[in-house]
């Protein structure tokens, strides 16, 4: 009988552990598709035809590198002040007489960019300004293990703060070196299209700010929108085409030499 | 802040050509070089311990329980410098609550909480169920309470039930390889699969890391059988000793295939980044790359061991080389990881320059910490060999 009864204890303890080890596998198995058994979709679909999707046009041809748009997007936003923190940034490139590429951004372009080659030796010089390029299919919010980075409804890509791990996954997954650590919050981040001010229906800082009007902001919906007919109008490029980003950053008069 | 900000300036002023001005912060450092170098310690040496359990490769047997522990010890310590690693480190258990399903990284609690709970505490408990049974009558304080309290109640000594452990315990190893390999192939998608790095951005990175943890957990199963051999002052099982060397061999050798595979791919191909890429291989990667990972790491352990192979020269310096051999293969992974997750930070991603890496001594992030998350797991291993010591087994699976 003694063994009997060690044989049932036994087999009740592997019943056991199975039933556990296995529901808790099963649940984390289930867990990550639960957002798809909800029935939200519906709910955003109705929401989302209302609703804006952002986006920027860059025109080269106007950008002077007065780096005033990545002056007040740190005032804005209260981005830290030392030159290894940018939510936008401007870069100025020089193509020499004899090819080679200079490529220099002096504290994001903060206080204008400067020269540094001399008049004879350039072959053609132009600004980039840089910033998310809030992508379609961004590989920032493809990489966060948490969900803690994600596309508004209105196609804005934004970070969690409450809910960020720190991990930098995402920093490294940004194509564009777009994203960073915040060494005050400890969290990524990266610009949001001024959020806070496109919600109140106010342009971003940055463009708000540029005095050669180089930065178009705009619904990608609305037909009638300045940004939509630049579209129309200029000949433009995303950055980095080929990693298939689907980014909503047009570049008007993007030299081959950009990166 | 202050100290980071001026380690930042001085980083600055070390640039080369043009990086992006978010890059100069370098995000991953010595930490996250540690948690592939660490799970793949383990995974290799769980799939040493399998060789000799499902392969049948009986000389293996001495090594069989010291592989488990090390597997074990390592893998205890595997999550610790990744979690350190977080700004948000108490923020770590949403990756468990609210994993993102298209996140490589999300998925690792997961296939970590398989591999330990369900694989390797398992594989261990069948393994010694009867032992500890046996060893709770003989032993006192608190070595019997720990033993009577693993047993979990069941204490069956009869011939049928350790056969049940061992059938038990061989469908689990049986699980356990596909496990070791998800493990760490899992662990080189993390990196293999961010298109916006082209140094880590290659179909041929889980492979790699899965040959490499193989490589460094042998070596490492070796080194410790060796070591733990001296101490217990036993004769080392020279017929064992010298299979595990000869799978180092073979293993090393579809390593280096792989990853010069790998790079010849990309010299060949040539593609955009090939330019930086090239560089940074013959620049800031020289030594770490060249001499610390392929020519110690690699060739001269190749050439040892190969010359092993067809020619026998005594115990006593076959014993000292596969010693030396070990401690190099171990150190040449380490610099493989390190080239992997510093060498991919180092050039910017708009590929017209660099930034620096400088480790520090103290902090989380420092030498120090990494010495620590390298000694504590020898210090389990100590603690569970004078617990559960495989020598003293009174069992052994068939």
């Amino acid at each position: 009988m003694g063994t009997e009864r060690k044989l049932n204890n036994r087999r009740k303890f592997f019943q056991t552990s199975a039933a556990l080890v296995g529901g808790t596998l099963l649940y984390a198995l289930i867990k990550p598709f639960e957002a798809l058994a909800q029935p939200k979709e519906e709910e955003i679909k109705t929401d989302q035809a209302n609703l804006a999707i952002w986006g920027m046009g860059v025109d080269l041809e106007k950008c002077i590198g007065c780096g005033k748009c990545a002056e007040a997007c740190k005032i804005e936003n209260k981005v830290p002040k030392e030159p290894f923190y940018f939510r936008t940034w401007v870069e100025q490139y020089t193509v020499k007489n004899d090819g080679t590429v200079i490529i220099e951004s002096p504290n994001g372009g903060i206080g204008g960019l400067k020269q540094s080659v001399p008049d004879e030796e350039i072959f053609k010089s132009f600004m980039v300004p840089k910033l998310c390029n809030h992508c379609t299919k961004a590989p920032c919010v493809q990489a966060c293990p948490v969900g803690a980075t994600f596309i508004s409804p209105d196609g804005v890509v934004l970070v969690d703060e409450t809910y960020c791990i720190g991990c930098s996954y995402c920093i490294q997954a940004c194509p564009y070196g777009a994203r960073f650590m915040n060494p005050i919050t400890k969290v990524a981040d990266k610009c949001t299209f001024c959020y806070h001010r496109i919600s109140e229906g106010l342009q971003p800082a940055c463009v708000e700010v540029c005095p050669t009007d180089a930065r178009i902001f705009g619904d990608l919906r609305d037909k009638e929108s300045d940004l939509v007919k630049f579209l129309q109008v200029k000949p433009t490029q995303v950055l980095k085409p080929h990693l298939n980003t689907h980014s909503r950053v047009f570049y008007n008069g993007l030299s081959s030499e950009v990166k | 802040m202050e100290e980071h900000y001026k380690h930042l300036y001085e980083a600055l002023s070390q640039v080369d050509g043009y990086i992006y001005p978010n890059e100069i912060d370098l995000h991953w450092g010595l930490m996250i070089v540690l948690y592939p170098y660490i799970t793949g310690l383990v995974a290799g040496a769980f799939i040493l311990a399998s060789l000799e359990r499902v392969f049948n490769v009986k000389v293996l047997k001495p090594t069989y329980g010291l592989a488990l522990l090390t597997a074990l010890s390592f893998l205890l310590v595997a999550t610790l410098p990744l979690v350190s690693h977080l700004r948000h480190p108490l923020r770590a258990y949403e990756i468990l609550m609210t994993p993102n399903p298209t996140s490589a990284m999300a998925i690792f609690g997961f296939v970590y909480l398989w591999y330990l709970m369900v694989v390797l505490l398992l594989e261990i408990w069948f393994d010694y169920r009867l032992d500890f049974v046996l060893w709770s009558k003989k032993s006192t304080g608190f070595k019997k309470f720990f033993y009577r309290t693993i047993t979990l109640g069941i204490n069956d000594t009869d011939k049928k039930s350790a056969k049940l452990d061992d059938k038990l315990g061989y469908f689990i190893t049986l699980i356990g390889i596909p496990s070791a390999f998800l493990l760490h192939g899992y662990v080189g998608f993390i990196f293999g699969s961010i298109k916006a790095n082209p140094w880590w951005s290659t179909v041929l990175m889980p492979v790699i890391f899965l040959f490499s943890a193989m490589v460094s957990g042998i070596a490492l199963v070796m080194v410790i059988y060796m070591v733990v051999s001296w101490f217990r002052k036993v004769a080392i099982d020279m017929p064992c000793l010298d299979t595990i060397a000869k799978y180092l061999f073979y293993i090393l050798i579809i390593d280096f295939t792989l990853e010069s595979l790998d790079q010849i791919h990309r010299i060949y191909e040539a593609e955009e980044s090939f330019d930086i890429i090239k560089v940074l291989v013959s620049g800031k990667l020289n030594i770490t790359l060249l001499i610390m990972q392929v020519l110690l790491g690699t060739i001269i352990p190749l050439i040892v061991i190969g010359i092993f192979q067809v020619y026998k020269p005594s115990e006593k310096i076959r014993k000292f080389s596969y010693f030396f051999v070990g401690i190099l293969v171990l150190i040449g992974i380490f610099f493989m990881r390190w080239n992997v997750v510093i060498g991919g930070q180092l050039f910017s991603k708009s590929l017209s320059g660099f930034t620096s890496f400088k480790a520090v001594y103290s902090g989380l992030e420092g030498y120090v910490m990494a010495a620590v998350w390298l000694i504590v797991p020898l210090l389990i291993l100590t603690f569970l060999l004078w617990l559960m010591p495989p020598w003293k087994k009174v069992t052994m699976h068939e």
